[in-house]
């Protein structure tokens, strides 16, 4: 029985891959050779749609944009809840318990529920088809994310360490910034990985608040998938590039990944 | 830890309330005022009080939305929960097996969930994607554009790939958080295997399933992207949750009305769930 335990996370790992593989395996391909022919690999190797991509701008300027409100968003919402989650984590305030939950009531939100009124809002205000609109929009979820988590590893700090710089004639600012926030630094990581992967996945908010300036690569993809004939090659080579970004991401936080889901607070 | 009493604690919240406040408020109060309202276009509006919440919540349409959404979030945390526990029992707990698997099953969990619907569909395509054709050629009759069954077998078997890594994640995580103590203790008196997980294990890690079941419930009640882009709520309806009936009503036939009428209904039904999980899941860590 022990030793057949490896066969469990093995066959899991295997189905997971089996999509992504058949992703990478039709980018090679030309449509017709998918189209025409079942083969488990390409017959007639072509890059040619990578190569289609990255010289086409309406292809690679949806990848500069989806990375751009991605960062963008990363940094609002990590900026404007290390504040935040240091007053919940340090403080009992009028209202603290209501506001958090309010908070994470906008992470439960249907964003269905506000495709409609983010595009007339957003158009009204002139942002419409513009970075700013699809990150601030992100923040909607993110925030309240970026909260939750920061204010379980600001918790798990020790209140002393604050008492301590204080003694010894730190001020605030000094203190957060020099001392509190390099003792936070793998929760501030693990922060800003949760907020770029959901920021980087979602893209109902992003499709209706674009039209051609930020459209996100996503919503190009479907896009072609529709008009030009169900291209696949060129779908499932832009696919293919889309987890890239991800992969990279996930390997510089690899060692944290488990930390952070070890808070409870993802 | 006990906290100080401190108000002025207000100003370092203010930033993500203005930000959030932006977001959440100003486009719930619009769908409010959509829901009580009739339009005529031009900015007429006429005041129709609660007609918009009867007709929803007495129409077919939407019982049949919701009844399929709540098969749906069933069946995949029926799946995913036990699947997602076995999983990280039986990871390797040290060496270099556990990079490998983290990176390695985190990989669904970061691809965009429009790219997730578009390689299932390929994937799943009965004469050239893998699946289709694998399962066609061993004699079932295997069409997900065609057949609700199968539409909904590739639906679900989509959400079980996508997101059955997180509840592994969190799982693993809270097998990792018990002491060896417990195990050896466990060893000396004798416990079947069964029985340390059942007595060690699941116990340690009853906060994280609560809060896998709470994240896997919220945002698969709210699934719209890798369906819509799978099957786009089909073959007929069969595949449409609550998401894409909504979207469909809001931006595809502008029926602001009813639209926003069913936008609250459906937001207060998932708030309603999960207020109850997260008093539990407060409730679970004011003990420990």
């Amino acid at each position: 029985m022990k030793k057949y335990k490896w066969l469990v996370p093995t066959l899991y790992i295997i189905f997971l891959m089996l999509p992504i593989y058949w992703l990478i395996n039709m980018s090679f391909k030309t449509t017709t050779e998918i189209i025409n022919t079942y083969s488990l690999w390409p017959q007639k190797f072509t890059t040619e749609n990578y190569v289609k991509i990255f010289t086409d701008s309406t292809w690679y300027m949806g990848y500069v944009n989806s990375i751009a409100y991605t960062v963008f968003n990363t940094v609002i919402s990590v900026a404007a809840a290390l504040p935040a989650a240091y007053a919940f984590s340090r403080y009992k305030f009028l209202g603290d318990k209501h506001l958090f939950f309010w908070l994470l009531t906008n992470r439960m939100a249907p964003p269905a529920v506000f495709a409609l009124p983010f595009f007339q809002f957003y158009s009204s205000v002139n942002l419409f088809d513009t970075h700013i609109a699809v990150a601030l929009s992100h923040c909607l979820f993110n925030i309240p994310l970026a909260v939750w988590i920061l204010e379980g590893f600001m918790s798990a700090v020790p209140k002393e360490l604050d008492e301590t710089a204080y003694v010894d004639g730190y001020s605030f600012g000094r203190f957060f910034f020099k001392i509190f926030v390099p003792t936070i630094a793998a929760g501030i990581g693990i922060t800003m990985f949760f907020c770029f992967m959901f920021s980087w996945v979602e893209l109902l908010l992003a499709k209706t608040l674009t039209a051609t300036e930020a459209k996100p690569i996503a919503a190009t993809m479907t896009r072609t998938a529709s008009t030009s004939g169900y291209e696949l090659g060129l779908l499932a080579a832009a696919g293919t590039l889309t987890i890239i970004p991800g992969a990279i991401v996930i390997y510089f936080v690899k060692n944290y990944i488990a930390k952070g889901f070890a808070m409870g607070r993802v | 830890m006990n906290k100080t009493i401190n108000q002025k604690a207000w100003y370092f919240v203010i930033p993500v309330f203005i930000l959030v406040a932006f977001n959440a408020a100003i486009p719930l109060m619009t769908v409010v005022n959509y829901s009580f309202q009739e339009t005529f276009g031009n900015n007429v509006f006429a005041w129709e009080g609660t007609r918009w919440f009867k007709q929803i919540l007495l129409s077919e349409r939407f019982h049949a939305a919701l009844g399929r959404q709540f098969a749906f979030t069933f069946i995949i945390l029926l799946i995913q929960i036990p699947l997602g526990i076995a999983i990280a029992l039986t990871m390797p707990k040290k060496g270099w097996g556990v990079p490998v698997c983290l990176i390695l099953m985190s990989m669904p969990l970061l691809i965009p969930w429009n790219v997730v619907g578009a390689m299932w569909n390929i994937f799943a395509l009965p004469d050239i994607g893998f699946l289709g054709h694998t399962l066609n050629s061993l004699g079932f009759d295997y069409n997900f554009t065609q057949q609700p069954g199968d539409a909904w077998f590739t639906t679900i078997l989509m959400d079980v790939w996508h997101w059955t890594s997180l509840v592994v994640l969190l799982s693993y995580a809270g097998l990792n958080s018990i002491q060896p103590a417990y195990y050896q203790a466990a060893e000396i008196d004798g416990a079947s295997r069964w029985a340390t997980f059942r007595y060690i294990e699941l116990p340690k890690m009853k906060k994280v399933l609560t809060l896998a079941i709470l994240l896997r419930f919220m945002d698969s009640f709210m699934i719209y992207t890798e369906p819509f882009v799978l099957t786009g709520g089909g073959p007929g309806n069969t595949t449409a949750f609550l998401s894409i009936d909504l979207v469909k009503m809001a931006l595809g036939q502008f029926d602001l009305g009813p639209a926003a009428a069913m936008s609250l209904i459906y937001f207060f039904i998932v708030l309603l769930v999960c207020w109850v999980f997260y008093n539990l899941m407060m409730k679970n860590e004011a003990q420990s």
